[in-house]
């Protein structure tokens, strides 16, 4: 019995290992930027979106998801950029993040979808200590796709719900500050 | 819990309820020690947690129980007397039964750890060291009883067992003595006659003198049960044919014994008989060979056949049969209830909610493009759809009592480490809300009760000198008022100090020392954070933390608290709470092209914004309501300052009230009623005040719903700044 499992485990590592080396490519703030295949639910073009008063800025807002209420994150404003103008190509990709055991879904927007990419383990090399402009903890390891290295985000740091929903303090300093102003 | 297997998570639910129903009868001894039908369920729930840990290997659990049983087999069988001592041993044995079940759980493979091992050594000492004590005194009682009756019964034979045997010719042959068991006997009691009947004559010529031909009929005077006494016969078995007739006064210890017998399953007849010693298990395996045996077709029923047999008295197997058609017609009442997994009923309400809102969308759509026809049918099925929404709901309505009864407990246990004298009253028990609901308000209700114990009722001595009972009483007392649950506990005890309270809070800062405040809104200064009037803390509550978190677990809960008092007399502390999370009423309002919703029972009234009649100006933010002050917030800048906001149309104020605090919500557009399917937004949103969850709306979009209390809050501390 204890072998079976085993042998099943080690089954769906191999298959887990030749998909490791599937990304998915797509633009956020003006750069090219991937996840691991693995990471993926599902991408969904964008419907109407409902903001969360009293949230930072990278919460974009709340979607349906077949009848489930997904949060949204500005993936562009979440790594310090500008907020994401929303175009044609404004796509949803949906992703799941572990939090305390349990598995949140995750709405993450970007500018556009580009492709699926499959890196070779050889072509991937650890981040750079420093010199992106992006925190060194969000990112899992750089590309190489020909000449160019594309950054491959570590999904679980750059929308950890732990931080994530530290927004109260942000929430209230930033609401505060409107709310001065809806006096004045 | 996950690698658990269904049966064991079987077990472990059937355990809990057992133990549950253990701690309750317990409890319930205390005020009823005679109780039958409590120690039965206290006896049954060792009895099947010891067979069922036996089926799943559970060694240590099995060892204790059965102490525990031995014990409560004879105060079932009223050899031993039920005190308060036996009592707390009792609670103190449920609670180890439940960690060694624990352990085994978890640990399958470890030996039980030398600490609990220990314990259960210590608490079966209690149990049978005691027992011992009580047993062998009411033996030494017994004797004397006996030969009392001996004494004045000889000529009664009556109340004596009456014991035939008929020797094989051949039992002086394989070595039988029969005068040797006659002696064995009269250690266990004291023959009263002996009767020697022969078979039909035999010549004398004929006669082998190794054979033996006497039958015995031995009028017998003993305490012993039948299997004792048929164990005396156990080698002579093969070569005599033993009957046993009980005494007239077992006869009724049998009545007895048979209509305590638990009625939780069904048992043939032979069974329940053997179970309360009215027969041994060879008495019944040998008639029921012999049913079979016969192997015609008047085989008689197993009662027709013991009649006949004069192996027991009529009365006993009368009893025993209506015992067993009473236990089958409960059985068959109790299998009316089928238990569904949580998991799949959570499964229906969602889809339930789906329901409701495809059904709103529908609603759109008909009205949208004026279906006239079509509107009826619409309309019959949002009956439909609302009727099993409510139905729906009302499958994981559960009673609110099991809650209270548990305090019981608490209240047992502490009032004694307090060294109070303090009873716990509980009323309407069978009130229903979700059992999301029961669950949650346990903790907070269980905070009130230690306040209630600890800092509410008064030493005996105090009470006394107060001219109260020695006895304070606590009450638990739930009941539905308008779609809500109130829940109330109360106490007789000193209390709540107002100038104290008042003194307290000034020196906190809370309030200021001119502030004119009403009576109930310095006693609701308790729910502040930071003020507990207990001078100094005890372990049980009183470090000052207590009374915001319970206000707060209450309000997440969409409910309110509120606490009155008499100096002297005692407190009140009334708990509001919804029947239901799932689906509630909402009124639907826009603002700034966001659509909201804020729930129906805070709405108090809707009235229209007019700039001219109401002095509205930039500064300010209240205004006055028929002589009322009434603040309030633009919800659309509160939210959205960054939009433009176009004050092209008419504002509306809604005016919503929680708990007694009343303020206004100026909106641009009024939707109206809907019922409102709550989802919720999630672990990501969980330190975001102000907003209680999430709908989903007919057309598809998502509309938040307000959290009214906590919006005001939100917006009172920012105003402050």
């Amino acid at each position: 019995m204890n072998q079976l499992i085993h042998k099943k485990e080690q089954k769906s590592e191999i298959t887990a290992q030749d998909q490791l080396r599937q990304y998915l490519t797509f633009q956020a703030g003006n750069e090219n930027l991937a996840i691991s295949i693995l990471d993926v639910k599902e991408i969904i073009e964008l419907n109407t979106i409902t903001d969360v008063p009293m949230t930072p800025d990278y919460i974009r807002g709340v979607i349906n998801l077949r009848g489930n209420v997904v949060p949204v994150i500005d993936l562009s404003a979440r790594l310090g950029r500008q907020s994401s103008e929303i175009t044609k190509r404004s796509c949803i990709v949906l992703v799941q993040v572990e939090y305390n055991d349990d598995a949140q879904l995750l709405g993450m927007l970007v500018d556009a979808v580009d492709e699926i990419l499959e890196i070779p383990e050889a072509n991937i090399m650890p981040p750079p200590d420093f010199g992106a402009d992006i925190r060194t903890d969000f990112i899992q390891s750089m590309g190489r796709v020909g000449d160019e290295f594309i950054i491959l985000l570590n999904i679980n740091r750059v929308l950890s719900i732990k931080e994530l929903s530290q927004l109260k303090q942000v929430a209230d300093f930033e609401s505060s500050h409107l709310n001065k102003e809806a006096l004045n | 819990m996950s690698d658990m297997n269904p049966a064991l998570e079987t077990f472990s639910q059937e355990v809990d309820e057992l133990l549950t129903a253990m701690e309750e009868a317990l409890l319930g001894l205390e005020a009823t020690p005679d109780d039958s039908e409590s120690i039965n369920s206290i006896f049954r729930a060792m009895h099947t947690i010891k067979g069922s840990s036996g089926l799943f290997g559970f060694d240590d659990v099995v060892a204790f129980t059965h102490e525990a049983e031995t014990v409560l087999d004879k105060v079932r069988s009223g050899e031993r007397a039920i005190d308060a001592e036996l009592v707390s041993v009792l609670l103190a044995c449920k609670d180890h039964t439940a960690q060694i079940i624990q352990h085994a759980f978890f640990n399958e493979e470890l030996p039980l750890p030398d600490e609990l091992q220990q314990q259960g050594q210590a608490l079966i000492v209690q149990l049978t060291g005691s027992s011992r004590a009580v047993g062998g005194m009411s033996t030494t009682q017994q004797e004397k009883i006996d030969h009392f009756e001996v004494d004045v019964n000889t000529t009664d034979s009556s109340d004596n067992w009456v014991i035939s045997l008929a020797f094989e010719t051949n039992a002086l042959r394989n070595g039988m003595d029969p005068l040797s068991f006659i002696r064995y006997l009269q250690t266990l009691g004291k023959i009263v006659e002996v009767v020697i009947t022969m078979p039909p004559l035999i010549r004398i010529e004929n006669m082998d003198p190794e054979s033996c031909y006497l039958n015995f009929k031995i009028v017998f005077n003993s305490s012993a049960d039948k299997k004792t006494i048929e164990d005396v016969f156990e080698f002579a078995e093969d070569d005599c044919d033993i009957t046993i007739l009980p005494p007239n006064s077992r006869q009724e210890h049998y009545l007895q014994l048979l209509a305590n017998l638990p009625e939780d399953q069904l048992k043939r007849l032979g069974e329940m008989l053997i179970e309360i010693g009215a027969l041994t298990e060879k008495e019944v395996a040998n008639i029921l060979d012999e049913q079979l045996d016969e192997n015609n077709a008047d085989a008689k029923p197993l009662g027709e056949m013991l009649l006949e047999k004069n192996i027991l008295q009529q009365p006993v197997i009368e009893q025993a049969l209506k015992k067993q058609e009473t236990v089958k017609q409960k059985i068959n009442k109790e299998s009316n209830y089928i238990r569904v997994d949580a998991a799949k009923l959570g499964y229906l309400i969602n889809l339930v909610g789906e329901l409701v809102i495809s059904g709103a969308a529908m609603r759109l759509m008909v009205d949208k493009h004026g279906l006239s026809d079509v509107d009826d049918v619409a309309s019959t099925m949002s009956h439909l759809v609302e009727d099993i929404r409510d139905t729906a709901l009302q499958l994981r309505m559960v009673q609110i009592g099991e809650t209270f009864t548990r305090f019981q407990r608490v209240v047992h246990d502490v009032s004694k480490e307090l060294g109070k004298q303090i009873q716990l009253q509980i009323t309407g028990g069978e009130s229903e809300l979700d059992k999301t609901v029961v669950e949650k308000i346990n903790d907070p209700l269980t905070h009130l009760v230690r306040n209630s114990l600890d800092h509410g009722i008064e030493t005996p001595a105090e009470r006394l000198r107060a001219g109260k009972p020695e006895k304070g009483t606590i009450q638990l007392n739930a009941y539905h008022d308008s779609g809500r649950i109130v829940i109330q506990i109360s106490d007789d005890g000193k209390g709540l100090d107002a100038d104290k309270i008042v003194a307290k809070a000034i020196a906190k800062g809370l309030i200021k020392p001119d502030q004119a405040l009403s009576r109930s809104e310095i006693y609701n200064l308790i729910f502040e954070p930071g003020l507990s009037t207990k001078e100094e803390a005890s372990n049980l509550s009183g470090r000052g933390v207590g009374m915001d978190v319970v206000r707060r677990n209450i309000e997440a809960l969409r409910g309110s608290v509120s606490v009155d008092s008499e100096l002297g007399e005692g407190t009140v502390v009334t708990i509001h709470l919804p029947l239901t999370l799932a689906i509630i009423d909402g009124f639907m309002v826009e603002a700034q092209q966001e659509r909201y919703i804020i729930p129906l029972s805070m709405v108090e009234e809707c009235v229209e914004m007019s700039s001219d009649e109401w002095q509205i100006d930039e500064v300010q933010h209240y205004v006055n309501l028929r002589g009322q002050v009434l603040p309030y917030l633009r919800l659309g800048d509160f939210f959205h300052n960054h939009k433009k906001h176009s004050k092209t149309q008419r504002e509306s104020l809604v005016v919503v009230r929680f708990g007694e605090a009343k303020a206004g919500f100026v909106v641009d557009e009024l939707h109206g009623e809907n019922q409102t399917v709550i989802k919720p937004l999630g672990k990501l949103f969980e330190n975001l005040n102000g907003i209680g969850g999430a709908t989903v709306l007919g057309s598809g979009d998502v509309a938040l719903i307000l959290d009214v209390q906590g919006l005001i809050q939100h917006a009172k501390k920012q105003i402050v700044r």
